[in-house]
């Protein structure tokens, strides 16, 4: 109606309200309470009632839930909706998480995770009527065996952790039926937290060994370090450096010729699928994510999957029960394993995770190897085109991702952390900081397939941008993000004086 | 490739800018012989059309349009249709876990939330933003006990879910934990008098499970003081939490290890589901599994960050608390909203309503000849009978009228062959139960 071009920041600033809207500042959900609200009503009960209190007595029964909240519907959807909109996702934008793999969780596989006679189907019912979960089982192991080149695979594991934890425990009841568990396993500086870890749940020692000047294993090192004591080698590769390792046939000599086996953490096999099988170049057990490389969603934090390839020697230790495909061609649980490590989780693992993992592959079939070779031309593209404003720490072949440095910027005070932060103002996450360890200041940028050559462009406009704004206005970045509902979070309060939950 | 946002010439661009003539070359890392020469025997590509139809079919092969009795640690509860439409928002599902946490409130808020609602359901003080699942959370407990006494024996009772005490054994085998399993009395509880001054003396823990795997309820207040006055903590496992709806919570307990499937997560053949560990608040940096914790902004705004890190394998390495790294977080969040929904009455309606159920069952049951209640402790919405004739030749018999039958407890408890645990939830309708309840006569009627 008005021709008058009006300033919007300036109309915003001017808005006068007794109080912010709730979607500019939305409280929990325990402040919306007020008793006698409900988001939901329950269907009449069709048989006789029974009173809790006659029933069970008041030594086992409670009075209602204090603080518990009582909400509508509407309030219910607009919290959660109001809450989401703080959070950036794929679906928003690159996500250049380093080892993390943020590719694009394809919304046909969250449709059938919640197909009726998949997402109804019980653990234990018989196999008679689970015949379609054990299929799907079935063909996600064999493909998985495929892009592999492994020979035998459990899906029990409930994420990448849990299945390092699966593999040691395997790898220590092979050697153990040989005569000798061992003591130790070797870990290079490079490796995630989990992976001594789980090694220390397994059982044994960690012996860290350091990684030389080109941040690959130092074979003669290596040499050194494998003895009778050594179970294992646990190696990322392409290494947290996003370097394949080259004298990796190499090193399964080293350690096959004392009896000691190498476990590869996939972590990083979105780098590998389609172009090269871990079992061909020696490793002997390994992990997958299927949260990273098999596309499905992270949610936040989880849930994830781990499962866990082994080459022949070690299948008979494979957690229980283990598929089957009988002789008159139905499928099974296998329970009986007398060599079996045992259960690592209940039941047959994260299966929604597994099946989305399955309509992934399917999706692409021999084609996978296209993903990988994008997601590899998108690192090396951002690499090329930012080696000229950031420290490259390790100039060897990028492969999926590129470890820059805060080299440059440190000496205007700014580090990979402000870095990081000052992404969020230009609309893309951070990418990892601060890992791997052995890159100090790390910038660990894995772009993954899913970007296109635009969205690639923006990245790389943004952070030449702020490698200047790291010269010119260095404050401007350490203040950083300016664009966000809350500004830097208080870490250190919050730990000091931990506040775990609401309280009325 | 749809999933993939490159046109054919954008690539050669790319390669031309990164400064090589083809995509091999920056492979040249891999040796020469380790390299693929031929396309993966992979099956594919199919269509997003062609996918629908892979797993529709194999929805079609498994027990769509059957009747279960099934419990055992999973269970069939209703959930809202806003349950999923909320966490299939793009936000809350794409997201990573919030390490950024200006960039993630939304997931820290709801994480938040979570540990509240499982500390109020608990009656513990604090709770983590989620384990793996039950399992994993009963095994976690017990190494925070071993880790909380020094002491490294556990009594654990045989009425806790056999799944997730093989989970334990698994874990504890070369941990030089020590497991002493704990029998169960005729009434289906744990028999405290086996909790000898002598065994708790140097045990880190007694663990059981409420309601336990016959569906019967545990005296946790008189567990814990016999567990305590022998130096010992009290775990406590709950896989049916709905039952806290009326049920007294394991306030006592020092450790509650909870499997959170049934707020609103579905079966889906085992998981993924969300494991919870509940504990005291000075119990709190011996506990595995990330923490979200309030603090605030420079200018003074309330947010939420993962906290107490130290305790974790990023920061400790080989000397964290445990080895867990990725969550349930999506899952906590089902179970947030799903719980934001039922709300104080709502939770407490459909607990009654499990109780009145499984009531009804279990007279409708007893009334057929040969068929007998075999615990006389107290139950929700799970219970033990004993059956005149083998579990399993019954339930093959009820697949042919559709209905999968109740849990057979021989395979894992040997004394307990022709023993079976039923589970009726609200959602199973009274005609199922009656229809339950006359084909089993029928098939008990029949001679062998």
């Amino acid at each position: 109606m008005s021709s008058k071009v009006v300033d919007t920041e300036t109309a915003a600033a001017s808005i006068k309200k007794v109080r912010p809207h709730p979607n500019q500042n939305e409280g929990l959900i325990f402040e919306k309470s007020a008793p006698g609200k409900r988001g939901v009503e329950i269907p009449p009960l069709d048989v006789p009632a029974v009173d809790p209190l006659a029933a069970l007595g008041s030594e086992f029964t409670r009075d209602s839930i204090e603080g518990f909240p009582e909400v509508s519907e509407i309030e219910v959807i607009r919290h959660f909706t109001r809450l989401s909109t703080w959070n950036y996702a794929i679906d928003l934008g690159m996500y250049p998480l380093g080892s993390c793999t943020m590719k694009y969780n394809p919304r046909v596989n969250e449709f059938v995770a919640l197909l009726d006679g998949l997402a109804s189907e019980h653990p234990q019912q018989p196999a008679e009527v689970s015949q379609g979960c054990l299929r799907i089982l079935w063909d996600l192991q064999n493909c998985l065996l495929a892009i592999t080149g492994m020979g035998a695979a459990t899906l029990q594991p409930a994420a990448g952790a849990q299945g390092e934890l699966a593999g040691l425990l395997m790898i220590r009841a092979y050697l153990a039926s040989k005569g000798n568990a061992r003591k130790k396993v070797l870990i290079p500086d490079s490796a995630h937290g989990t992976n001594p870890a789980s090694v220390v749940i397994a059982g044994y020692e960690v012996q860290n060994i350091r990684s030389n000047a080109r941040g690959q294993i130092d074979t003669d090192h290596l040499r050194e370090f494998v003895t009778e004591d050594v179970a294992a080698l646990m190696l990322t590769n392409p290494s947290t450096l996003g370097v394949f390792e080259e004298r990796i046939a190499e090193i399964a000599e080293i350690l096959h010729e004392k009896g000691a086996l190498l476990y590869m953490d996939g972590a990083n096999m979105n780098a590998l699928a389609g172009v090269t099988r871990p079992g061909d170049f020696g490793v002997d057990v390994m992990h997958l994510n299927l949260h990273k490389t098999f596309s499905t969603p992270h949610g936040g934090g989880g849930p994830g999957s781990g499962p866990v390839m082994v080459k022949k020697i070690l299948e008979p230790f494979l957690p229980v029960p283990v598929v089957v495909k009988k002789e008159n061609g139905q499928f099974a649980l296998d329970q009986n394993r007398p060599q079996s490590i045992g259960r690592v989780r209940a039941y047959c693992g994260n299966f929604g995770v597994l099946l989305r993992a399955l309509a992934y592959t399917l999706a692409y079939g021999p084609g996978i190897r296209q993903a990988t070779e994008d997601a590899v031309v998108n690192a090396n593209y951002i690499r090329k085109n930012l080696e000229d404003y950031f420290d490259l720490p390790y100039n060897l072949p990028s492969m999926h991702e590129v470890v820059f440095s805060d080299a440059r910027q440190k000496k205007h005070g700014v580090n990979t952390m402000d870095i990081a932060k000052r992404l969020i103002d230009y609309g893309f996450h951070p990418y990892t900081t601060a890992f791997p360890l052995i890159v100090p200041g790390a910038m660990m940028i894995e772009p993954t397939e899913s970007e296109s050559k635009e969205e690639c462009d923006l990245f790389i406009d943004a952070m030449r941008s702020i490698a200047a704004e790291a010269e010119e206005d260095p404050n401007l970045v350490k203040t950083a993000p300016h664009s966000t509902r809350v500004g830097r979070l208080d870490e250190v309060a919050a730990a000091r004086k931990p506040i775990l939950r609401w309280k009325p | 490739m749809r999933y993939l946002p490159k046109s054919p010439s954008e690539r050669k661009e790319m390669l031309a800018a990164i400064g090589v003539q083809t995509v091999d070359e920056l492979f040249k890392s891999i040796p020469e012989k380790f390299r693929l020469r031929s396309p993966l025997p992979l099956p594919g590509p199919l269509s997003e059309a062609e996918i629908v139809q892979y797993f529709q079919a194999r929805a079609g092969e498994n027990g769509r349009g059957f009747t279960s009795f099934l419990g055992a640690g999973v269970y069939s509860h209703l959930r809202s249709v806003v349950t999923d439409a909320l966490v299939q928002r793009g936000e809350f599902l794409t997201s990573y876990t919030p390490y950024q946490a200006e960039f993630a409130q939304g997931t820290l808020t709801a994480i938040f939330e979570f540990q509240t609602l499982m500390a109020q359901l608990t009656g513990q003080e604090v709770a983590n933003a989620s384990m793996y699942d039950g399992s994993t959370a009963l095994t976690e407990a017990a190494l925070m006990a071993e880790r909380l006494t020094g002491r490294n024996r556990v009594l654990v009772a045989r009425s806790v879910h056999p799944e997730y005490r093989q989970v334990l054994a698994t874990y504890a085998r070369n941990l030089g934990l020590e497991i002493e399993e704990l029998q169960y009395t005729q009434s289906g509880q744990i028999d405290s008098g086996a909790l000898t001054p002598e065994k708790l003396a140097n045990a880190a823990a007694a663990i059981v499970q409420t309601p336990n795997f016959f569906g019967v309820l545990e005296e946790i207040p008189a567990l814990a003081t016999t567990a305590h006055a022998g130096g010992a903590l009290l775990v406590a496992s709950v896989t049916e939490p709905v039952s806290l709806g009326i049920v007294r919570p394991p306030v006592e307990a020092d450790i509650v290890a909870m499997e959170g499937q049934a707020f609103g997560v579905s079966p889906s053949y085992g998981g993924p589901y969300v494991g919870v560990i509940a504990t005291r608040e000075k119990f709190v940096r011996q506990m595995p599994g990330r923490l979200a914790g309030q603090t605030t902004d420079a200018a003074g705004r309330r947010g939420f960050v993962l906290t107490l890190a130290t305790r974790e394998q990023h920061i400790r390495r080989e000397k964290a608390t445990s080895n867990i790294c990725t969550n349930e977080a999506l899952y906590a969040l089902v179970a947030t909203i799903h719980l934001c929904l039922m709300g104080k009455e709502g939770l407490r309606e459909v607990a009654s309503q499990n109780l009145a159920k499984a009531r009804f069952a279990q007279a409708e049951l007893e009334k057929i000849p040969g068929v007998r209640r075999v615990f006389s402790g107290p139950t929700f919405n799970e219970f033990t009978l004993e059956f005149p004739r083998s579990v399993k030749m019954i339930n093959s018999a009820l697949l042919r009228d559709k209905i999968i039958g109740p849990f057979a407890l021989g395979t894992q408890y040997p004394e307990l062959t022709k023993r079976a645990l039923v589970c009726v939830t609200e959602t199973m309708p009274r005609a199922e139960i009656e229809r339950f309840a006359a084909a089993l006569k029928k098939i008990l009627e029949t001679p062998v």
